[in-house]
Formats: structure tokens, C-alpha cells, sequence
């Protein structure tokens, strides 16, 4: 089992009570560079201490928000290429569908797979609803545009005879030509994120790794499609290290004191959703369908997760004990996250990569590096033995 | 509330099938909906069907309208449109609201050769202000209430009670959306050289406004109506950026008196067929 330390480098000072939407609006008068540049300095620490301890590296961005400051996947990146060791260096993602620049991309993800010395994890994403705004993308086609980005920047980076041209509705070049090319051959591993089973069979079809967030235990449905899938069309079952789950954790001597840092990483959760109603489904971004079903049950609470018990519960009101219960956070004493990852693969049936996020909310930097440390030492050890016990299918 | 005066039908032009609202008899008029599609402008076209021949195609996309990928643009719809206007067999008077109006004034500079008369209801369409300062504000970044307030003289008649609405009226009012969103996002409304192509405009072209418009407000209509070499502009009152849903009878008397001095069907049919 890889495991990956994901932080969204939140700025927390700016998450008040008064302040109704956290995203696109947010007035950056409530930003302080210098607290700023505090946390820029303490997240980078806190991945140089995951890879010290064999432990991963993931990380995001998100626009005009105090949720994420990393405005870029490509310049946190550039940094941890340089100043960890070993870590396997995921973006994750890259927002495809909101980037009108794709050979940009593939300039900057070569970089950066050169500089860390083959390293690199290339996630692509569509992006999210809120950020067509400020991206000024148009919400509609979001899927169209993330394939056909996608297929021009692996050609971007494995074509090596000089400039290519690509003339289409939305990605327009005369003369793509990416130096330097990457340092993994062909191109560096590709993940894609998704939730449903149509994203799950097209990254099965590509053979790329799929990722999804927070899902529960409902993403066995999707990690089956997407087994299903690529045994059709690669005749061999799918490889653990296809399938990868993101989810919460913290670990710590006691439970009250992991349960304490839990609540606090479960901040993410709870502000994730904050955003001024006009962005937070813009028309198209969901196929008609989906929104003829949205306006039907217009005014009543969204999905929620369905506990074992048969309960209904909201991630962003949700306790501790609820989303360990659901299946978004590992949180106890070492044995006890172990203990709950292990029953979670089991019932994902096999997955080799788990995408923990150890800072969330205000968590702050002693809690969260004894958190990364407890579980690299006694959890990360036992986890190994564990993927290899658990056939994928 | 369904159309007494219209029915429903189904026309090809160019590569897609649209539905077309059509009625009355007389003089052609193409109507030319807003980004809201039909909704609440059936009392308007009733009272239009008075004054002629009504055509109310839904865009591509929209209602019961197939979209297509070749038409993704305001200026794309302007050549669909000048195709269907060449089906009427006479020049027709067109009659367009808020983004109507943007799709009638793509038309009319590309041609006026089938247009007898152009009415501009709230059109959008045209930027004039300075590169930081917006013509129109950003329903995309308004709440539904705020939108409501900004479009209607009496907000309550922006308001849908969506749990009861049938599941195939809820289809529509989302297939309408994603199809405005299509042809409005960006550019914003507007088309980046309409203004400068203003001048082709060269019929006579009635410009009626809500006097409440907080979307397209009344002095970008004045702005608009001076740009155009040959029109005249009304305001309604207690109207929005809806006048003809507001107030149907003023904004189809204001077309009737208009019509009136446009020049008589029967030269217009002689002039085309030379």
C-alpha cells in the first residue's frame, strides 16, 4: 500500500463565523501574507517529514479561497521536487477543463518530473464548479475538454520528432514541442479522479489509475466497475495500484487525543461546501438530467452517507465517530487506524494507494507532524504486509 | 400558462430540427426568445399573432429544440436565422428580447435584405463601457432572489415552485439554462465587434424598454438605440427586463403602432422578387 499526505494548505485565520462563503468571493483583505507565508513554510515541512518516513506526497489547488492557498499544483510541486528525497510526487489534480493552456501544462508537469528525477504522479481533473468563474470557463463540455486536454499533453510530452500542430475547437497550437520531455518514459504515471461509473470505465479504457474522495464505502461500486472494465479491455485484472481512496486521518498516542485532531482535520468538511449559492452548481456543469433532479428536490438536504447501521448522515455535521463509521476517517491509536484500514480495503476489495489527509482545518503543525510521524512509524510499517495479503479482486 | 393564439411545430433549418411556436396571418414576424426560452411570454405572443404571422423558433437547445455542435455561438444562431427568414417568402419583421435581441442585431448586420423591421425588447448584445467596468450585471454570480429583483418589476413572477412542477417542465427549464449558458458566458452577452458593425443596421428598429431593468438598465438601451442609424426608443413601466412578460398589451401595442409605419407588405414582396 502507497500512502500519500495531502493537506488543501488552508488558511484558517479567515474562516469566521461572519464570512458565509469561503470560496470566489472571499475578500483577500482577510489574507495576511506574512501568516501566509508561515503555513506555505510549515506544509512544506510537514511533506518533507512524510517522506522522510516513506510516506507520499499529494497535493491540490483551489482558486480565490481561504480553504486551499495553493493557487497551483505546479509551483508547490516545483519546491517538493527539489527538497524531498524519495516521495512520489502526485498533483492531484491538475484542473484540465479550467486550464486554457494545456501545452503550458505539459511544459510545467515535465519540469517538474525532470527536477525531481522521475517522480512524479500526473493527476487530472475537470475542476470545480465554483472555479469556472474565475477561471472563465465555460461550465459546460467540462468533460470533453478534461479528454481532449488530456490527449494532447501525453502526445505533447511522448512526441520527440520536433513540433507537432493541433487545430480544434478549444486547444489551438502551431508548434508543440515540449522541452525538456519527461524524465519517466513514456510520460509520468496518470490518475484521474472520479465518483461515477462513466468516469470509471473511461480511466479503466486508459489503464490510468482512478482516484476517488471521500466516498465511503459506496466506492466499491465504482472501484468494481472499473475492475470490470479493465479486465475487458487489457485481458488481466486490474493492478492494486490502480485504485486509490482519499480520506481523513489522524493518528495519536490516545483516542481522545486522535479524536481531538480529528475534529480538526474534519474542518476541511465542514468549510468545504461554504460557498455563495450562484457558484456552486452553475448550469451545465451536471447533465440536465441531473439537474431536473436537483430542481425536484430543490430545498431539500443533498446525499447524504449511509452508515452501516442504516443511518443517514452530512459530512460537513458529521461526528468523528459518524465519519470513521462511514468511512471518511481513520482516526484512533495506531492500531486502531490500522484496524479501520484494513477493514476498508477488505471491503473496497483491495486498492493500493490511500490518500490521507493528516492536516485539515486548524490543525496545527506540532499535532499534525506527531500525527504523520505515529502513523509512519506504527501504522505504515504493517500496512504493507496487509496489501500484499489482500489479492485485488 | 400554453399559447391560445400559437401551436407548436417542428421546422428544419440547416442542420437542426427546432420547435416553432407559429399563428396568425399577415405579415411574417420572428420572434426571438430570451435566455429564459418561453417561459411566461405566451400572453405576449398571443397579442404579437394580432400583428401578423408569428414564428417563435426555440434556439438551438433550448425547449424542445435540438442543439448541434456547429452552433455554439450567438453568431452562429444569426445564420440559422437568416436561413429560416429566407424560408418566409417575405421580408419579416423581427422582433427580439434580451438575448433575442443580441441573436436579431447578429442578423441585421450581416443583413437586412429579409428584414422589414427590427423591434428590440431589453437586448443585450453590445459592450460599451471601459474594459473594467460591465455593461451588464453577472447573473452568474447573483443568487436566484437577487436575479428575480434585478429582472422583474414584481419579483414574485420570477419565482418557480420547483417540488411542483412536473418532472418534464423541470427538464425544460434545465436544458434551458445549460443551453444559455452555451451562448452567454463568454464574451458576456455581447459579441466583441457587434458595436463596431452597428451601422449595417439600416431598417427601422424600435427599441422598447422596462423601465426597471437592473440586468441590461435603460441607459445601455439608450446607448444602443443611439448607436442604430434608425431608432427610436419606449420605455414601459412597472416592467423589468421582461416588459413583454410584465406587461404583454403595452409592449404588443407598442409593436402594433410600430408595424403601422413600416412600409406597406406588398412593395417589400416586389423589391425581393427583382
Amino acid at each position: 500500500m502507497r500512502v500519500f499526505h495531502f493537506t488543501e494548505q488552508p488558511y484558517p485565520d479567515a474562516w469566521t463565523p461572519e464570512q458565509t462563503s469561503l470560496r470566489v468571493t472571499t475578500p483577500s483583505a482577510l489574507c495576511d501574507p506574512h501568516v501566509a507565508a508561515d503555513l506555505f513554510a510549515r506544509y512544506q515541512d510537514e511533506w518533507m517529514l512524510a517522506d522522510e518516513l516513506g510516506i507520499n506526497v499529494m497535493v491540490n489547488e483551489h482558486h480565490s479561497t481561504a480553504t486551499c492557498l495553493s493557487s497551483s499544483c505546479m509551483i508547490t510541486l516545483a519546491i517538493l521536487a527539489r527538497i524531498t528525497k524519495r516521495a512520489r510526487l502526485l498533483a492531484l489534480g491538475v484542473p484540465l477543463a479550467n486550464r486554457n493552456d494545456p501545452l503550458r501544462v505539459a511544459e510545467e508537469l515535465s519540469m517538474i518530473d525532470v527536477i525531481s528525477r522521475g517522480r512524479l504522479e500526473m493527476g487530472f481533473v475537470k475542476g470545480v464548479p465554483y472555479e469556472v468563474s474565475v477561471a472563465n470557463t465555460s461550465p459546460v463540455g467540462m468533460m470533453d475538454r478534461l479528454w481532449e486536454a488530456h490527449d494532447f499533453i501525453l502526445k505533447a510530452m511522448t512526441a520527440t520528432d520536433g513540433p507537432f500542430s493541433w487545430e480544434s475547437e478549444t486547444i489551438r497550437y502551431r508548434a508543440a514541442n515540449v522541452w525538456p520531455r519527461p524524465y519517466q518514459q513514456p510520460h509520468p504515471p496518470v490518475w484521474i479522479t472520479g465518483s461515477s461509473a462513466s468516469s470509471a470505465q473511461a480511466t479503466a479504457e486508459r489503464g490510468h489509475v482512478l482516484a476517488t474522495f471521500l466516498s465511503g464505502f459506496a466506492t466499491r461500486k465504482v472501484f468494481d466497475v472499473y475492475r470490470e472494465t479493465y479486465q475487458k479491455t487489457w485481458s488481466r485484472p486490474a493492478p492494486p495500484d490502480r485504485l486509490a481512496y482519499m480520506a481523513l486521518c489522524a493518528v495519536a498516542p490516545s483516542q481522545e487525543e486522535a479524536m481531538r485532531r480529528a475534529y480538526k482535520v474534519a474542518g476541511y468538511l465542514r468549510t468545504i461546501g461554504s460557498v455563495a449559492e450562484p457558484f456552486r452548481n452553475p448550469p451545465g456543469y451536471m447533465s440536465v438530467a441531473d439537474n431536473a433532479r436537483a430542481l425536484a428536490n430543490y430545498g431539500k438536504p443533498r446525499l447524504g452517507l449511509t452508515l452501516a447501521s442504516g443511518r443517514t448522515v452530512y459530512a460537513a455535521t458529521a461526528t468523528c465517530e459518524e465519519l470513521i463509521e462511514a468511512g471518511l476517517l481513520f482516526a484512533g491509536t495506531p492500531d486502531q487506524v490500522k484496524s479501520q484500514i484494513d477493514r476498508f480495503t477488505r471491503a473496497m476489495g483491495g486498492m493500493g494507494n490511500l490518500l490521507l489527509m493528516f492536516q485539515g482545518g486548524d490543525l496545527d503543525h506540532r499535532d499534525t507532524a506527531d500525527s504523520i510521524t505515529m502513523f509512519g512509524r506504527e501504522v505504515l510499517p504493517q500496512l504493507g504486509e496487509m496489501a500484499a495479503a489482500e489479492p485485488a479482486i | 400558462m400554453p399559447s391560445n393564439a400559437l401551436s407548436s411545430e417542428l421546422r428544419s433549418v440547416g442542420p437542426v430540427r427546432l420547435e416553432v411556436l407559429t399563428g396568425g396571418t399577415g405579415r411574417p414576424i420572428l420572434f426571438l426568445h430570451p435566455g429564459i426560452g418561453f417561459r411566461g411570454g405566451h400572453a405576449f405572443l398571443d397579442r404579437l399573432a394580432a400583428s401578423g404571422q408569428v414564428f417563435a423558433p426555440a434556439h438551438p437547445g433550448f425547449e424542445g429544440s435540438q442543439g448541434h455542435a456547429s452552433i455554439a455561438s450567438v453568431d452562429d444562431i444569426s445564420y440559422l436565422y437568416l436561413d429560416l427568414l429566407a424560408q418566409l417568402g417575405e421580408p419579416a419583421l423581427v422582433v427580439g428580447a434580451s438575448l433575442g435581441g443580441w441573436i436579431a442585431l447578429e442578423m441585421a448586420v450581416k443583413s437586412t435584405a429579409r428584414i422589414a423591421g427590427l423591434v428590440l425588447i431589453d437586448s443585450v448584445g453590445v459592450r460599451f463601457e471601459t474594459r473594467d467596468v460591465p455593461d451588464f450585471a453577472d447573473i452568474y454570480a447573483l443568487s436566484s432572489e437577487e436575479i428575480a429583483a434585478r429582472t422583474f418589476h414584481d419579483p414574485a413572477l420570477a419565482r418557480i415552485d420547483y417540488p411542483n412542477t412536473p418532472a418534464a417542465e423541470l427538464e425544460i427549464i434545465a436544458r434551458n439554462r445549460e443551453a444559455e449558458v452555451r451562448f452567454c458566458w463568454s464574451p458576456y452577452l455581447h459579441s466583441r465587434r457587434l458595436r463596431t458593425r452597428l451601422h449595417r443596421v439600416d431598417v427601422p428598429t424600435l427599441l422598447i424598454w422596462g423601465e426597471d431593468d437592473r440586468l441590461a438598465p435603460p441607459d445601455y438601451g439608450r446607448r444602443l438605440a443611439q448607436a442604430l442609424p434608425r431608432a427610436t426608443f419606449e420605455t414601459i413601466a412597472h416592467a423589468g427586463h421582461f416588459p413583454q412578460i410584465e406587461r404583454p398589451d403595452a409592449v404588443a401595442a407598442a409593436v402594433g403602432r410600430f408595424v403601422t409605419t413600416l412600409a406597406p407588405r406588398a412593395g417589400a414582396q416586389k423589391e425581393l422578387a427583382q
